[in-house]
């Protein structure tokens, strides 16, 4: 029986009157990689960010190894560490270079020596092709160069699951596929990872496990052959055929 | 006319010249002293105002900030809405009247009372700076735990410190205009020098002169100072690239990874690359 690293019970999120998730569930377990696909609106998001408690949930548990994190079970800080996430804005610190950027949460949150943290950074900033650029600020490189930074800078933490939130959305379309490459070699290493995407080729081929969501809810998910070639639910066939001719 | 003035000006700085030096040592001393308390106290309310409170936090953490919110804002309001003259005589007597002769230091009370206005000035500055820099900045730094402090003083802080350098220099060269009126209990400023000196010799003018120069060139100076800073701040807009040839030398095989996927064999070669050690880039 495989260990879940994360299960999400009854999850719900309300912001005012409008309810964004409603009564969310669903596990997942070492070296999956999910996709997470749905309409603008649909709450996908509100999801991510629940997970790292970026937003607090109305109600639900969140549990993390059995833990749950939204009862202070584990430290917010501690927690947030090893779940990785890399945003669509990437968000990197516009103060500091780009080894820096690796380095400052390994060194303060993680408190690892600034040596051992400067390794480990480079290490990252190598896999994901970033070597030559370690002295730039993050205003002097691409938006591809930028995510593929922010992703060095999680993997930094050695997270145990990595999130992603729509990672492609806000590049240039030809800075997609270097991106996109990089999450694919992370998928084949075995990282466990959690996406928020548009793109459905990376959703069909490289992920084991498709969520599709609308209005807040899980409509359909499971195995990503059988969810996008042979959807069950009709919501789901409509949806997909808007993307896949 | 004017060979007159300079010729009494020159006579004034040679009687004199040692006072009014020595106003313009307290004067900078004072100003100078208080703008960095005054900073510090802006710095930590900026900070304490910004902790985000959420409706799931503990009750007792949800009043001690909504505490330190209220306190920081009667502190704002108190000590920007009333004459720092009068600051100064409240204290510098009040503390008598209630605590007996305890504490009456001509110097603390100044610093006292210049730090704690500069500070209510800072305090709104240095929120205004910290709400300026883009939310996502506190996402990121978040996302990879860090708390709150650790968020402002490695990430917002640095970012927000060049929206805040102005005021920072403004409120300096308020300072030295305005701690002159801490003649009111007696403090020896260059201004103080000014009623002295023309008062022992009545060269009104003259005097007036020297200090409209001095003061001028004070504050001529600190706007200087603070252009140059704030050149700084801006930081260079070009970067060193860490060349491939610099790893090839050292790491041998290595191509540069421009050229290959972000992930081909070469890959494990970048386990232990060399990089140019650099400065620190922290606050
Ligand atoms: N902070 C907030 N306050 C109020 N409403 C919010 C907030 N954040 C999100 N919402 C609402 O929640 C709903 C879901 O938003 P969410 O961003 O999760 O959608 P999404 O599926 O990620 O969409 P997209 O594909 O456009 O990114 C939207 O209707 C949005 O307006
Ligand atoms: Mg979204």
């Amino acid at each position: 029986m495989s260990e879940h690293i994360l299960e999400v019970r009854h999850l719900s999120k309300v912001f005012g009157k409008n309810e964004v998730l409603k009564d969310i569930d669903f596990n997942v377990s070492q070296g999956d990689v999910t996709s997470i696909i749905g309409a603008s609106g649909s709450g996908k998001s509100t999801l991510l960010r629940c997970i790292n408690l970026l937003e607090t949930p109305s109600s639900g548990e969140i549990l993390f190894h059995g833990q749950d994190v939204t009862k202070g079970g584990l430290s917010q800080s501690a927690y947030r560490a090893k779940v990785g996430m890399v945003f669509q804005s990437f968000n990197l610190f516009n103060n500091m270079t780009v080894l820096d950027n690796c380095i400052i949460g390994q060194q303060r949150v993680l408190k690892i020596s600034k040596e051992e943290a400067k390794d480990t950074a480079l290490y990252y900033l190598g896999k994901v092709g970033m070597t030559p650029y370690i002295n730039a600020l993050p205003r002097q490189i691409s938006g591809g160069q930028k995510q593929r930074v922010a992703i060095a800078r999680a993997l930094a933490m050695k997270p145990e699951i990595l999130l992603f939130d729509e990672p492609t959305s806000a590049l240039d379309p030809e800075m997609v596929g270097e991106v996109l490459e990089v999450m694919r070699n992370l998928a084949e290493e075995g990282m466990t990872m959690l996406v928020v995407t548009h793109e459905m080729v990376f959703a069909r081929d490289v992920s084991s496990h498709v969520v599709y969501m609308a209005d807040g809810v899980i409509v359909e998910e499971g195995d990503p052959k059988e969810i996008m070639v042979d959807p069950k639910n009709p919501r789901t066939r409509e949806f997909l055929s808007r993307f896949l001719c | 006319m004017f060979s007159q003035l300079l010729a009494d000006v020159v006579s004034l700085w040679a009687k004199y010249g040692k006072i009014y030096l020595n106003g313009i040592k307290n004067t900078l001393i004072l100003a100078i002293t208080a703008t960095a308390i005054g900073c510090l106290i802006g710095f930590i309310c900026g900070i304490l105002q910004t902790i985000p409170v959420s409706k799931t936090d503990n009750i007792f953490k949800r009043v001690f900030l909504g505490l330190i919110r209220v306190i920081i804002r009667i502190y704002v309001e108190v000590f920007r809405g009333t004459p720092m003259i009068l600051q100064a005589v409240f204290i510098y007597y009040g503390v008598p009247y209630f605590f007996g002769h305890v504490f009456k230091s001509i110097w603390a009370v100044s610093l006292i009372v210049v730090s704690i206005n500069t500070g209510a000035y800072m305090a709104e500055s240095v929120r205004g700076g910290i709400l300026s820099i883009d939310p996502g900045q506190t996402e990121g730094a978040k996302a990879i735990g860090m708390n709150h402090f650790q968020t402002m003083l490695y990430v917002i802080l640095p970012q927000a410190l060049r929206n805040i350098m102005p005021q920072i220099g403004n409120n300096y060269i308020i300072n030295v205009k305005d701690t002159s009126v801490m003649f009111i209990i007696g403090f020896s400023d260059f201004f103080s020098i000014h009623k002295m000196v023309s008062g022992a010799i009545y060269k009104y003018f003259p005097s007036a002169f020297i200090e409209m120069v001095g003061y001028l060139t004070l504050t001529l100076v600190a706007s200087f100072l603070l252009r140059w800073v704030e050149r700084k701040l801006a930081g260079s807009e070009s970067y060193e690239l860490a060349a491939g040839d610099q790893l090839v030398t050292v790491a041998g095989t290595y191509n540069s990874p421009a050229k290959g996927s972000p992930f081909d064999e070469k890959s494990k070669e970048f386990g232990k690359p060399v990089y140019e050690p650099e400065e620190e880039a922290e606050l």
